[in-house]
């Protein structure tokens, strides 16, 4: 009886020990869920002015030149009044904006996609943005409801060469695959952007489909795709650190900063060069247009290094 | 035989036990020190900090007079050239009492107060009871719609009493009106405080010469908040009714103040008593009161405000933060605005003795072919000509451009 209570306790002691060798080799920390890789974002942000400052007129006037977007905004004809006001709004300060549609409707100046499933409609449009680009080098996927302040996305990809794969936008991570969240637009050079379409080609790599078994959000498989080709996700930020793309309305991020007691709300909301918002009401963006192109504080100047002109005949800006 | 066995498999068990409990006893802890503070203590020590933090920002930026707050820094953005708002922030004094009482302190006055009646020059939020924390004055009278008349009666009384030096003119405000102060500063630069004139959004019933919305807020001058008050002194004015706004213009109109026309210079209105999607994307009903009140057209679309807009009302707290942020922080980086005022020409003057005149070197030469650069409705190509601008030595191109007159402007984009 005793040689059998000694043994169970010499079993529980080795047992004990064991656990905490265990742990301490690391395999069984509890709770640690990310490792330090985890935090490895690629981040990507604006120059500062005295990196533009350093550079010669002449190089500024080619970059100037060279930073040109080309809008691929997805619509639906359910929504029809999303497609008339970002073409009314935003839409206006690209360089180029067309409309993708799923299907064709009536009044709706839109590239018929005929496809109802998201990833082959978003493989069909930048196929079609591929072909139709143009000397167009930069571009820009939104969705329906997605704002998108152009002028503040050239400024973040001022100085980066399109000919280098650039995958930019607000990066998550899922596992392993990071990837730019859809709903905050996604910035593709054209090097990343002819990588993408050419393995389109591939089935075993990107398949048009998708796998059978378990269906993957397009903005996954877009990620795993363009990873096949080298090219990785990059979040988007100021020289403060603080995202430039947002998944939300201003409204809804102001409220969350209050939530959060902040000191100061506005501080701890956004951005001041913000490229992005998101789930955004027809009027709210037309509202967006009056607070970001036209209402502002008398006497107070930024001395930019760039000079953006309003677009033509617009009344709203 | 037994006995070897039955302890080896005491062993065992043992050893199964003393690595669960010891994994789960890790877990546990590991939960535990992960945990963020237990809500009760945790969220007062952060909310107590974070009222320390505010009071300590807040102490370097505002002296406390009794209370009104004196406003020490005209609030400034990193890499903001702000040299004419700060021209005009020393020029046109603008002291702000906001209307309020004591339940709407922590509801609505509070983020008046975190936004942006920051950018007055004299602060004074009027309650009917004194509240030196806040702080609030005390007007003495009780709350309600029908004592509106006697708290405004009150509050410019006593705002001319303690601060008629302090101040050129004088704002009343709601606690739900946003306003943006220095767009007021630019209404109000071509005119000066000797006059006896009022600003704001204008009503025409009632009143000869209209009077201003009191929601949208009202703006007098110092000459005007003078004989407001000589009015009550002589009992030429009294207390006729609680409609505050119709009751002061009544008031103003016998005194021989004028009701203004602030309406920017492509006839925009710049004060506006509803929120700006009510402006912006709203279809009044022909049959709503505001057709037959106001003095000026109504414009609905965007033409119905202006770029510089000075006011807006009805805003509850996530607007004002939002407004905040749209007015103050949120830019299109380089943009150039379509609208660009000219300043008046006092200030313009005076403006050009202090600083170097680089009108005119702007632009020369720096425009090759291939941008374009044309003025607005002159773009041939894409809809962003977007032009370079070299900021060395500090010279100031279309950055002036708000100051400088749009004829000005023109000229140095013709240059390239």
């Amino acid at each position: 009886m005793l040689s059998e209570g000694s043994s169970f306790v010499k079993g529980i002691a080795l047992g004990g020990t064991f656990c905490l060798l265990l742990s301490l080799l690391g395999s069984f920390a509890p709770g640690m869920q990310s490792s330090p890789e985890d935090h490895h974002h690629h981040h990507i942000k604006a120059p500062t002015k005295d990196e533009l400052q350093s550079l010669s007129d002449s190089q500024m006037v080619e970059l100037s030149q060279r930073v040109r977007v080309y809008c691929v905004i997805m619509v639906q004809p359910s929504v029809l009044v999303y497609w008339s006001t970002a073409k009314d709004t935003w839409g206006k300060h690209c360089d180029q904006a067309v409309f993708y549609s799923s299907e064709s409707a009536k009044a709706l100046e839109a590239v018929d996609l005929k496809e109802q499933d998201e990833w082959a409609k978003l493989r069909k449009a930048l196929k079609h943005a591929y072909d139709n680009a143009g000397d167009l080098r930069w571009f820009f996927v939104a969705r329906p409801t997605t704002f998108a302040i152009i002028e503040n996305l050239k400024y973040l990809i001022l100085a980066k060469d399109p000919n280098e794969p650039f995958y930019i936008g607000h990066a998550m991570k899922s596992g392993e695959l990071e990837y730019v969240e859809y709903q905050s637009g996604i910035v593709l050079s054209y090097e990343a952007l002819k990588r993408l379409v050419n393995v389109f080609k591939d089935e075993e790599k990107c398949p048009e489909r998708g796998r059978a078994l378990w269906k993957l959000s397009e903005e996954k498989q877009l990620a795993i795709c363009l990873k096949y080709t080298g090219v990785f996700a990059e979040n988007g930020e100021d020289t403060q650190g603080k995202g430039l793309f947002n998944s939300k309305s201003v409204g809804s991020l102001i409220q969350d900063s209050m939530d959060k007691k902040n000191v100061d709300v506005v501080e701890g909301c956004c951005s001041d060069l913000a490229i992005t918002f998101s789930g955004m009401s027809p009027n709210q963006m037309q509202v967006m247009m009056f607070g970001v192109y036209r209402l502002r504080p008398y006497g107070h100047n930024f001395h930019d290094s760039l000079i953006f002109l309003p677009p033509e005949g617009s009344d709203n800006d | 035989m037994k006995g070897l066995s039955g302890s080896r498999c005491c062993f065992y068990m043992g050893f199964l036990v003393g690595t669960l409990s010891l994994y789960f006893l890790r877990q546990v802890w590991f939960e535990m020190s992960m945990k963020p503070d237990v809500l009760g203590e945790g969220q007062d020590s952060s909310v107590a900090a974070l009222s320390k933090k505010r009071q300590a920002s807040d102490s370097n930026n505002w002296r406390m007079e009794g209370a009104t707050l004196i406003n020490l820094n005209h609030p400034h953005h990193i890499g903001e050239d702000s040299s004419v708002a700060d021209e005009l922030y020393r020029k046109v004094r603008i002291l702000c009492w906001v209307m309020t009482g004591p339940s709407n302190l922590q509801t609505k006055a509070r983020h008046v107060k975190a936004t942006w009646s920051r950018h007055c020059n004299v602060v004074v939020f009027m309650s009917s009871i004194d509240d030196p924390d806040f702080p609030t004055v005390g007007l003495g009278t009780g709350e309600g719609r029908d004592q509106l008349y006697w708290k405004t009666i009150r509050a410019f009384h006593y705002a001319l009493e303690h601060h008629g030096n302090d101040a050129d003119w004088f704002l009343k405000a709601d606690d739900d009106t946003f306003v943006v102060v220095d767009n007021l500063r630019w209404v109000l630069s071509n005119h000066t405080p000797e006059e006896p004139l009022y600003f704001g959004k204008r009503f025409k019933p009632y009143a000869k010469q209209g009077y201003m919305s009191g929601g949208a807020g009202y703006v007098l001058s110092k000459e005007a908040l003078r004989r407001f008050v000589e009015g009550f002194k002589t009992k030429v004015c009294t207390h006729t009714t609680s409609v505050e706004d119709l009751a002061l213009g009544q008031c103003l109109e016998k005194m021989g103040v004028l009701a203004m026309d602030s309406r920017d210079t492509l006839q925009r209105e710049t004060f506006h008593p509803f929120v700006p999607e009510h402006h912006l994307t709203g279809k009044f009903s022909k049959s709503f009161w505001y057709w037959s009140y106001c003095y000026y057209p109504i414009v609905e679309g965007p033409r119905c405000c202006s770029d510089l807009a000075v006011s807006f009302h009805y805003v509850d707290a996530e607007l004002m933060y939002t407004l905040e942020y749209w007015t103050y922080h949120l830019r299109a980086y380089g943009y150039r605005y379509r609208y660009r005022p000219p300043l008046s020409q006092g200030l313009v003057e005076r403006q050009a003795q202090t600083e170097r005149p680089t009108v005119g070197t702007a632009g020369r030469g720096r425009t090759p072919a291939g941008i374009t650069v044309g003025g607005d409705g002159d773009q041939s190509k894409a809809e962003s000509g977007a032009k370079p601008l070299s900021d060395k030595g500090g010279k100031e191109t279309l950055g002036k451009i708000p100051i400088d007159n749009n004829r000005t402007a023109v000229t140095q984009e013709r240059q390239g």
